[in-house]
């Protein structure tokens, strides 16, 4: 057994994390940044950190992952990367012709204290961006936050950078998406689309990250919100952000630099979260819910209806982001499961009152993150007592064959499954796609284990 | 799209139509895409096999995260190096130091695990905040009763390479402190192969059947006591020099323990690998041995290889690896299967096997060094490979351009080194190149 270590018995560990629930900025930086047309993100660092990070871009994603690095030496760490940087600038605008370098720091540069906006000046005035191409950045320091906070602070650099107001309202709204895959994005547009609302969507790495195989390799994908849409998110009426850890920053950027009127909302997780995107989609968007829409819905209530006593007092353990998590708690309640044991290695106040209210009624569970929050505590909630199933990235499979315990891939990284880019789990679909992927999970176990006088042909 | 950056030019050559040395070992331009990693990823990679130490990182979450259970580096006991540790430096050590945390982390650990020994991975932003590593691990050292290894692994020293050399300096330290195995009069250490896929136990398979003893292996499937014991064998066989030529040439300093050079891929490598051992110890029973083992598995694989040459003959293969004494033995493997090798690329080879490289490939094959998937994408197309072998951040490039690709770096799941290893290569080249997935796309 891999986790063999693991015992029931929780001991206070003050400074150490065992099996992190997150991992680090930089990452989150370079996935948001991958979601705008023409864009290349850069590392300012040393060259593993952008190692890292394209390899484990590439191993959720099975696609290329294109990013450049300074590539720092000695030299860099003691005098400053600045002659790095401007380097880097020049030299990418000259071979990648990107339309846009994001550059996102790392806790390297971030300690011997690079002024970014600084050196990123000095290129722009040494004339080392040429016309018509952009570079931007983000402070990503990997000692603060999570990959969830790197993600949020690209995504706020894009929204401080790029919009402008020309005082002219145009009859369109923002959304800002949260961390989600390529394939919710996709998801997101459809409905949106399908009630007739003009709209903007940054980040969106769909056509990016989920590319068809052409027989070309191409740096930069089709995809990606471009920069005359960017330009234009500073006329839009309002801004509608779906994950309070990865868009508030950026809404509130946007609407100080524009005056963009903003509201923050879960991600479209589940029956009741997509409800309240929906009723944000009509209101701000002025637009009636469609036939098409409403009845994505129902099929959802049917199919939990045909099916509840299958979920009926499950109990889950589930790990990951807090924009993921919130929702997905919501959802299993609604779907009358427990979800008793949440983890997550992201910091933030607000998930445990988010939590203790969704869980009011229900006194068993336990839930942690930040500090030492992490799968070492999951797994020692789950041997003190077991639960019926495990939701969370590629990571929880260690738990799950150690206690055998059915397992659901959901949330980031996932290094071992596909499907997560192709198949959405936002809106009323991608609920029912997960509530489909549990029942089959928990019915398959029935059908394995249950003694041979019970195994049921129609259930 | 220009396809070199200016400057690297040096980095790639043409055989047969350049004529200018290869520039290598030189850290990466700024602002290239680089295939390349750090110090840290070349300390972490060559001590992580190490199976009952514990490998605690030092610095912020992600070079915890990040080299969590990634190599499929096995062992046949225990598991702790699969496990994940880090101090998690959160803001307020960076500001005011992290060395409490590291200290108490380090003695919560040993206290809950148990290791033989533990190493402890100083990141980049250590080296800049000033820590003194060293003495946490000497004071809990002395605490605790256990080996307590600093390894100053800061990211922006070097490349990777340089990581591999600290990584050996570590190692070194262990070796020659240990005198409780009993050692046979011939034996060896294995450097340099990291039981990936389980390859090692099918090399020492055939060692044991020679009469050879192995008294460590560094590092795949390593334990710290084999390791301690190190000194006492009397010749280190070392494979992917990259990584370990280093630890050999120091050992043979301080212990006079002689070394020579292998490789396992390929049939003519692995027999070469075996014969050389023999010839070492200039024992007539070794070598008769050797040559039985080498007939049989030669006997047993040469009709699967004969099929498979015939079906491979003629086709490209493009190839991008870590090192260049890798880079060399696939050539010649592929070679074997009827294959030609039209481009060769790695991130860390040195001059002196740029040069064995440059001289056993066919004239027109383009040499590269450190490069990027702009020039990767380009020489593909221009050389019509319809292969790729390379690492997982080739694999999807390779696809893309609709060819088939193996992985011949940490990811592989099926063992390549030895003579059933060379099958399962020819079986993996073969069965990629002729997916039915190809027709399906315009190239």
């Amino acid at each position: 057994m891999l986790l063999r270590h693991t015992t029931s018995e929780i001991k206070d560990r003050t400074a150490l994390t065992v099996n992190p629930a997150k991992t680090c900025q930089p990452v989150g930086a370079m996935y948001a940044a991958l979601g705008f047309h023409g864009c290349l993100p850069h590392s300012h660092g040393s060259q593993g950190c952008c190692s890292y990070h394209r390899t484990a871009l590439t191993r959720h994603y099975k696609e290329p992952v294109m990013a450049a690095t300074s590539s720092f030496t000695e030299g860099s760490a003691v005098f400053g990367g600045q002659a790095n940087l401007v380097q880097a600038v020049e030299t990418i605008f000259a071979i990648y012709e990107p339309d846009i370098i994001a550059v996102h720091t790392t806790c390297l540069s971030e300690t011997i204290g690079d002024d970014v906006n600084q050196i990123l000046q000095k290129a722009r005035d040494e004339d080392k961006v040429p016309k018509g191409k952009y570079v931007m950045h983000a402070s990503t320091p990997s000692y603060v936050g999570s990959h969830v906070t790197g993600y949020a602070n690209m995504v706020k650099g894009f929204a401080s950078y790029f919009p402008v107001s020309t005082g002219k309202k145009l009859n369109q709204i923002n959304i800002i998406s949260g961390w989600i895959e390529p394939s919710d994005m996709r998801e997101i547009k459809r409905i949106v689309s399908s009630m007739g609302i003009k709209f903007v969507m940054f980040p969106d790495t769909s056509d990016v990250l989920d590319n068809p195989m052409t027989g070309k390799f191409v740096m930069y994908p089709k995809g990606g919100t471009t920069i005359p849409e960017m330009l234009s998110t500073g006329d839009s009426k309002f801004t509608i952000g779906l994950g309070h850890w990865a868009t508030t920053d950026a809404a509130v950027a946007l609407d100080n630099k524009c005056k963009v009127r903003f509201e923050v909302g879960d991600l479209p997780i589940g029956l009741r979260a997509t409800d309240r995107f929906i009723k944000l989609l009509s209101k701000f968007g002025t637009a009636s819910v469609p036939e098409s829409v409403n009845d994505d819905r129902g099929r959802l209530i049917d199919v939990i209806s045909d099916m509840h006593q299958y979920l009926y007092g499950k109990r889950v353990a589930l790990f990951g982001d807090p924009d993921q998590l919130i929702p997905m708690t919501e959802f299993l309640l609604d779907l009358d499961m427990k979800p008793v044991y949440i983890v997550s290695g992201t910091p933030g106040n607000d998930f445990s009152s988010r939590m203790e209210k969704l869980l009011a009624n229900l006194p068993e569970a336990k839930y942690k993150n930040g500090a030492n929050a992490d799968m070492f505590l999951l797994h020692q909630w789950i041997k003190q007592e077991p639960v019926d199933l495990i939701i969370g990235n590629t990571y929880g499979k260690y738990i799950a064959r150690d206690e055998k315990i059915p397992f659901l891939r959901f949330g980031f990284p996932i290094l071992d499954r596909i499907g997560h880019s192709y198949f959405p789990s936002v809106g009323y679909t991608g609920a029912l796609r997960l509530v489909e992927k549990m029942l089959s999970l928990i019915m398959d176990k029935q059908d394995m284990e249950c003694p041979e006088e019970k195994v049921e042909l129609v259930m | 799209m220009g396809t070199l950056i200016t400057g690297r030019v040096g980095h790639v050559v043409t055989k047969g139509l350049d004529t200018h040395d290869l520039v290598c070992d030189k850290p990466s331009i700024a602002g290239s895409v680089s295939q390349r990693a750090c110090v840290f990823c070349g300390s972490r990679v060559v001590l992580y096999p190490i199976a009952d130490a514990l490998h605690l990182i030092h610095g912020p979450i992600g070079c915890a995260s990040y080299t969590w259970d990634i190599r499929g580096s096995l062992s046949s006991g225990p598991e702790l190096h699969r496990l994940s540790f880090s101090t998690d430096l959160k803001e307020k050590q960076v500001i005011f130091g992290g060395e409490e945390k590291l200290y108490t982390a380090l003695c919560e650990l040993i206290d809950h695990y148990k290791p033989a020994a533990a190493f402890v991975y100083s990141t980049c932003i250590v080296g800049v905040i000033g820590d003194d590593v060293q003495a946490v691990c000497k004071k809990v050292e002395k605490e605790k009763g256990i080996t307590v290894l600093p390894v100053m692994s800061e990211g922006f020293q070097g490349t990777k390479k340089d990581g591999y050399k600290i990584a050996c300096d570590v190692i070194a330290k262990l070796v020659g402190t240990g005198d409780d195995l009993p050692v046979q009069p011939f034996s060896v250490n294995i450097l340099g192969d990291y039981n990936l896929a389980g390859e090692l136990w099918m090399l020492s398979e055939y060692y044991k059947k020679m009469g050879v003893q192995i008294v460590a292996s560094i590092t795949g499937d390593g334990r710290v006591k084999e390791i301690r014991n190190a000194h006492k064998a009397s010749l280190n066989i070392v494979q992917c020099s990259g990584s370990m030529i280093y630890l050999a040439k120091k050992m043979k300093e301080e212990y006079g323990i002689p070394f020579i050079k292998v490789s396992y891929f390929g049939i003519e490598d692995v027999s070469d690998a075996l014969y050389e051992v023999a010839k070492f110890f200039k024992s007539e029973q070794l070598e008769e041995k050797a040559r039985q083992i080498v007939i049989k598995e030669i006997n047993q694989i040469a009709p699967q290889l004969a099929e498979y040459k015939n079906k491979l003959q003629g086709k490209k293969a493009a190839l991008y690896v870590g090192g260049a004494f890798k880079a060399i033995s696939l050539v010649k493997a592929l070679r074997m299967i009827g294959m030609k090798t039209v481009v060769a690329g790695t991130q860390t080879g040195n001059a002196e096997d740029y040069k064995i490289l440059r001289e056993i490939c066919d004239e027109g094959t383009i040499i590269v060094d450190d490069s990027n998937p702009n020039e990767l994408s380009s020489f593909v197309k221009q050389t019509g490979a319809d292969i790729f072998i390379g690492g997982v951040k080739e694999r999807p490039i390779a696809f893309k351009m609709g060819i088939g690709f193996c992985d011949h770096n940490h990811e592989r799941k099926i063992a390549l080194a030895g003579y059933a290893g060379m099958v399962n290569f020819a079986k993996e080249i073969y069965e990629t190149i002729s997916s039915p997935v190809w027709q399906f796309v315009k190239r």
